[in-house]
């Protein structure tokens, strides 16, 4: 490190830095998209409490037992995991610079993330027509809530996804389109995270009540 | 000169002496204890705020810059023996109050039964609390009184020197029923019961009112509280028996509509099983009692059948209930009566009274609170018995 | 087919005529002054051809020294209203004895009060602490920008988009009467069918989206810009408050917006979270709006708490005594804000064993707060205390606070808590905290770092006026509520019955109208200084002998902040170089790294504003249409590559060699 040149005694430390300090372009991203997941996170959390709290209140109403098709939520599952790990091989491909394979990943990863929707969708529809809606209990009111914002974050994840492709597709993949394919990766198995969560704890259990 | 800030304080001293500082001078046990606790915590703090507060003025005069010659030492930031002092003296404070916080909490629990009357004198044997059911109303307080079969609003009455209990409860929005003269505070909700254990030690006339705002007419939701001395309790509930009137439950649900500034009224008679209807809210005809759906979903629900139990809502409180893109507004239709879940409102308590001193944390709960009420959990508060 | 009223209703929802509130001739005066103000203001900017200069130097900008100053615009023109509020409540209250109603109904004085809380927590007290964070970190970590200058500019407008859907429920529709925390039922459609707790939402909903991503980005600034040698334990004080509240304020808003969120399904779609019927459960509300709200508190007083310990150190000249101490404390306040939140309601019957662990957790907290009040006063000990405002505000303050602390700490017995609950001595003693805590340490924050954002002191004479007349006010205004709660006297009541609580109302009245006078004696304080500037002038950048790094740099500091990223040795790193001898670099300056401006931040909070304005009054077209374009500026933004510009070293060189011949000229 260089030693400023206007100090008056040779021993005087270094008061500043001689060339520009320079942060890291974006160096702050990761850690900043970091605690917005775990803001987001703690939404997730007060849904969950919501829904530990109210339910068990069915209102006179249907309870999961008689509304939940578990064989449905197994595939569903396996949608989400399954893109979880597609776009795993999307990123891994993406380190090696090879655009066309990384934009083929992460089509497959979208495809599976619409699959997804598509099924959590059938099966609001499905209850919904047989006259369970989220106004019918305080249970079904979380249930929708919880699982629908989880939706409604894939809804989201897919925009930008769709978002991403048409940037790496103009712009190939310089690094902050790396950088931004990181985030979406990080923001894609944060709601793995979470559905693993949702289906333990609403469908899986609320089978068991 | 200090005479001169005397006559300065004058006003003041005469200004406060005009007050009726119904906090610190109340006319009921529990609310006596209440305001002890609140005259030890204080004087406790002051121990540690007075100083403070006289360091503060004797280092700003005594440090200000141009007092040259007081100390000035600008490197010196740390004493180990001072940052000791300065943890563990709010510490030990604070280890004081807490341990008298919690004793005071549990002894002073709304939902206690009461062990005493007033300082030394313990609850007689042959006492039973009376029982007052009160109900919030928009925005207007209904007492019921199910012993002696009478109802009133905006009034409330009971002897002196006998244990009360109410039982609390709101028809719609969160209310705070509050005597300051006689005990604390408790909430009241709809579709829950908070419970209030108190008595008032002096006969005389005190206020009463809401202390949780809830809506326009809350300015007026005041009831004068009357403690009565001597046969004056039976004389007044004689008073308004012979007044004549009955609250029953259409009575009910007209008195329900909201209104404000209400004067005194005073029903002979009773329907006995109207408080336990609007606690479980179930007045309106063909409504499912709260009660009845715990102990439905307690099995797990009605099952898809169960979607096609509601009924449209036709009473409406104000001119809209439903959502903008919710369904019309509906109720669950009630598969019993209320009269058919329970006979009756128990007649007594059959809660046994503590008599022993509460001793720290070996402390239990009360044993009616145990099994009876469905959850006691903090978070949603307590909900109404199931089936008793 | 179509009538005309059902046209009318799919382009203006539920907006009509009625809606508006020609019925109130307060409202009417205020809308005719308002506008008429607003007219001039428009007028002026017009005149002298601001608009461009306003819009390229101010609204795009991204630099974190103009952000600050325009939050600290927003808090204090919003404080305007909010205290107009206040004065109004104090006057109802003040006549509404003997049978009389007072001049303001029900359906109006309960939306008072409830902007009143409304706006002074949320758009006063949080713009005003989030200005002060975003003008004062970088400079004192020695940073150029915070970690994401574009998000800066975005939560400030966003900030200002609830701030303009609170204003807009004054003339167009009502506020919410339900208190500033909106309990349910109340709050539920069932009880509050009209616009007032949609536009409560939504104004929260709106601020609430800019100040969660304001607090990720200071946290992000905090630990990754921070100049080389400053350690965590080097930080200054203020710098660790902000950074224990921008934690507070990330780990808290979210629960707050979740909370809304399902009153907004609740009011929206029906859903069955908080209400009485169908299994829904309005405690948890209670539960789960605290669980913010508590927090929210910390959030507020843990920079003023950072702003005394700079103040008291400088001040003084001397050492902050305990720095290690007082930010353990810190940290502990941050993490024990997390388990007290019942103590709001311990009246709702939750159990003796609940309400005494929340109770004492609450206690715990004064253990911290009381070890920082002795390290304020151990620093002040062995000093040589300049009285200067910030000073004066300062001693205020720990005279004050204390006061707020004890009854703060009364009200958490749980018994004691039965009876003041809701009654005037709590409003009294959250007053005491907040315009005796939050308050004084704004204003003091205000006297100390103006000299550094504009290169000119605040004029003493008004400051120390407005000053007298704040503290004076405050007790005046407050103590007589303390007086009124142990009479018994519970809060937000419009009438009352019993005569002789009216002398009372009266003083406080009287309080509050000194308190008019301070903040009066405040505006005139910043427009003489503005005439006088020269005469007030700085050119050293250091006008109070400073401490830390902020004024190490020119006042106002440059767009770069630091011609070359200063290296840190102490915790009091200006101090530290100052006495070893440091000269400021004359040469060899190098180009900077800036973010450019840009307009997205302004464009995307309009647009927010606007969904939430459609939602409110269920114009559908309006949300819908809002909504996409929302998204496609989103998109369209990320399309943008190129957000950054180097400041050419002969710039830097030209602008420091200036502030060289002002030092010369100056000494």
């Amino acid at each position: 490190m260089t030693v400023a040149v206007t100090l008056s005694k040779g021993a005087a430390p270094v008061f500043h830095l001689e060339d520009e300090h320079a942060h890291a372009e974006g160096g702050s991203t990761m850690l900043g998209f970091w605690i917005y997941l775990m803001s987001d996170c703690l939404i997730f959390a007060i849904l969950f409490a919501t829904y530990g709290v109210l339910g068990s209140n069915y209102a006179a109403g249907p309870a999961p037992k008689d509304l939940f098709d578990l064989p449905l939520v197994a595939v569903n599952t396996s949608m989400l995991l399954l893109s979880s790990i597609t776009y795993g091989f999307a990123m891994l491909t993406m380190v090696k610079g090879r655009v066309g394979a990384t934009q083929a990943w992460l089509a497959v990863t979208g495809l599976f993330g619409l699959a997804f929707i598509g099924i959590e969708l059938y099966e609001f529809a499905h209850m919904i027509h047989e006259g369970a809606t989220p106004q019918r209990s305080a249970f079904l009111s979380s249930f929708f809530t919880l699982v629908g914002t989880h939706g409604l974050h894939v809804t989201f994840g897919l925009v930008w996804l769709a978002t991403l492709m048409g940037q790496v597709a103009r712009y190939g993949l310089i690094e902050a389109n790396r950088r931004r394919l990181m985030c979406l990766s990080m923001f894609w198995h944060f709601l793995d995270v979470i559905w693993i969560g949702v289906f333990t704890f609403v469908y899986l259990m609320g089978m068991l009540r | 000169m200090s005479g001169l800030r005397l006559v300065a304080l004058l006003p003041l001293a005469a200004l406060l002496s005009g007050c009726n500082f119904v906090v610190l001078d109340p006319s009921g046990d529990v609310a006596a204890q209440q305001r002890d606790l609140v005259v030890i915590s204080t004087v406790l703090m002051l121990v540690i705020i007075v100083p403070v507060m006289a360091l503060t003025a004797i280092f700003a005069w005594r440090y200000r810059h141009s007092n040259t010659s007081a100390r000035y030492e600008p490197d010196w930031d740390h004493s180990t023996q001072l940052e000791l002092v300065i943890w563990a003296a709010p510490l030990l404070i604070i280890i004081c109050l807490g341990a008298l916080t919690w004793m005071g909490t549990h002894l002073l629990d709304p939902y206690r039964t009461l062990g005493r009357i007033a300082s030394g004198r313990s609850v007689p044997e042959t006492a039973r609390p009376l029982e007052v059911n009160v109900v919030a109303l928009d925005w207007k307080w209904l007492f019921i009184y199910p012993e002696e079969g009478i109802a009133t609003v905006n009034e409330l009455a009971a002897p002196v020197d006998r244990p009360i209990h109410f039982r609390i409860t709101s028809s719609s929005v969160m209310n705070s029923f509050y005597i300051p003269a006689l005990a604390g505070q408790v909430y009241a909700m709809a579709g829950m019961e908070t419970k209030l254990h108190a008595v008032i030690n002096k006969p005389g006339v005190y206020q009463g009112f809401s202390a949780n705002y809830s809506g326009a007419g809350f300015s007026g939701m005041r009831f004068d509280f009357h403690g009565l001395a001597g046969k004056g309790f039976e004389d007044w509930v004689a008073h308004v028996k012979a007044g004549g009137g009955g609250l029953d439950r259409s009575r009910y649900l007209e008195l329900e509509r909201p209104s404000e500034n209400e004067p005194v009224r005073r029903y002979a008679a009773v329907d006995p099983a109207l408080y336990k209807a609007i606690l479980n809210m179930c007045v309106e005809p063909g409504k499912m009692c709260m009660s009845e759906m715990m102990a439905i979903d307690a099995k797990g629900g009605l099952g898809l059948a169960g979607l096609n139990n509601t009924l449209p809502l036709t009473y409406d409180k104000y001119a809209r209930r439903g959502a903008v893109f919710g369904p019309e507004a509906t109720f669950v239709a009630g598969i019993c009566a209320i009269e058919e879940l329970d006979s009756e409102m128990p007649k007594s308590l059959a809660a046994p009274r503590r008599m022993t001193p509460v001793t720290g944390s070996g402390l239990k709960p009360p044993d009616f609170t145990a099994n009876k009420l469905l959850s006691t959990s903090f978070f949603v508060g307590q909900r109404p018995l199931s089936g008793s | 087919m179509f009538d005309t009223s059902a046209i009318a209703k799919a382009i203006f929802g539920r907006l009509t005529w009625e809606s508006l509130p020609l019925h109130e001739p307060i409202v009417v005066a205020t809308f005719v002054v308002v506008a008429i103000g607003g007219l001039a203001l428009l007028g002026a900017v017009t005149y002298f051809r601001l608009w461009g200069y306003l819009w390229r130097e101010w609204f795009t900008t991204v630099d974190h020294k103009r952000i600050g100053i325009m939050y600290m615009v927003l808090g204090i023109v919003m404080l305007l209203r909010g205290f107009a509020d206040a004065i109004m409540m104090r006057l109802q209250q003040a006549i509404a004895f003997n049978g009389s109603e007072g001049y303001l109904n029900a359906h109006h004085y309960d939306q008072v009060f409830t902007a009143h809380g409304v706006i002074m927590i949320f758009f006063v007290a949080m713009p005003l602490v989030t200005g002060l964070m975003n003008y004062v970190v970088p400079l004192q970590i020695g940073a150029r920008d915070v970690s994401f200058p574009f998000l800066n500019n975005f939560s400030f407008w966003m900030t200002a988009g609830g701030a303009v859907l609170v204003m807009m429920s004054l003339f167009i529709g009502e506020f919410a009467r339900t208190g500033w925390l909106a309990y349910p039922p109340l709050s539920n459609i069932g009880y509050s069918p009209d616009v007032g707790v949609d536009y409560y939402i939504w104004a929260l909903q709106v601020a609430g989206v800019g100040t969660t991503l304001s607090g990720i980005n200071l946290i992000c600034t905090i630990v990754k810009l921070r100049a080389p040698g400053m350690t965590m334990m080097k930080m200054p004080v203020f710098t660790w408050t902000s950074l224990c509240t921008n934690v507070l304020i990330v780990a808290s808003f979210p629960v707050l917006t979740a909370v809304l969120a399902l009153l907004s399904l609740d009011r929206y779609i029906g859903t069955n979270f908080f209400t009485n019927d169908f299994g829904g459960n309005p405690m948890m509300y209670v539960n789960l709006i605290w669980i913010w709200g508590h927090p929210e508190v910390y959030i507020l007083i843990l920079p003023a708490f950072g702003i005394f310990s700079e103040v008291t150190s400088t001040f003084s000249g001397k050492r902050l005594f305990g720095y290690t101490s007082m930010v353990y404390a810190t940290v502990v306040i941050t993490i024990l804000s997390y388990l007290v939140w019942l103590h709001h309601f311990f009246t709702m019957g939750s159990g003796a064993s609940v309400n005494s662990f929340f109770g004492i957790t609450t206690m715990i907290i004064s253990i911290p707060t009381g070890a920082k009040i002795f390290n304020w006063l151990f620093t002040m000990y062995r000093g040589r205390i300049r009285f200067e405002l910030p000073m004066m505000w300062t001693i205020a303050f720990m005279l004050t606070f204390v006061i707020g602390g004890m009854t703060g700490v009364l009200l958490a017995v749980p018994p004691a808590d039965f009876v003041l609950h809701n009654s005037l001595f709590l409003v009294a003693h959250f007053h005491n905290v907040i315009i005796g805590g939050v308050l004084f340490g704004l204003f003091a924050g205000i006297a100390y770092w103006f000299p550094k954002a504009f290169g000119f002191k605040l004029d003493p004479f008004w400051g120390k006026l407005s000053f007298w007349f704040w503290v004076v006010g405050f007790y005046l205004a407050f103590m007589p509520l303390y007086v009124l709660g142990l009479m018994g006297v519970t809060r937000r009541l419009r009438v009352f019955d019993d005569p002789s609580l009216q002398i009372w109302f009266v003083i406080a009245g009287i309080g509050a109208f000194l308190i008019l006078l301070g903040i009066v004696a405040f505006l005139v304080q910043i427009a003489v200084s503005v005439l006088r500037r020269e005469s007030l002038r700085d050119v050293t950048g250091d006008p109070w002998d400073g401490r830390t790094l902020e004024w190490a740099t020119s006042s106002p500091p440059a767009d770069y902040n630091f011609a070359f990223t200063p290296v840190v040795y102490d915790n009091d790193a200006w101090w530290d170089m100052k006495r070893r001898g440091y000269r400021r670099p004359l040469a060899n300056f190098k180009p900077i790294h800036m973010p450019s401006n840009t307009a997205t931040g302004i464009v995307l909070a309009g647009l927010s504003t606007a969904l939430g304005f459609g939602l409110i009054w269920y114009m559908w077209w309006l949300a819908a249409a809002s909504f996409v374009a929302l998204l496609a500026v989103a998109i369209g933004h990320t399309f943008n590559y190129h957000r950054d510009f180097h400041i050419p070293a002969d710039e830097v060189a030209q602008a420091e060699g200036a502030r060289t011949r002002l030092l010369a000229a100056g000494t």
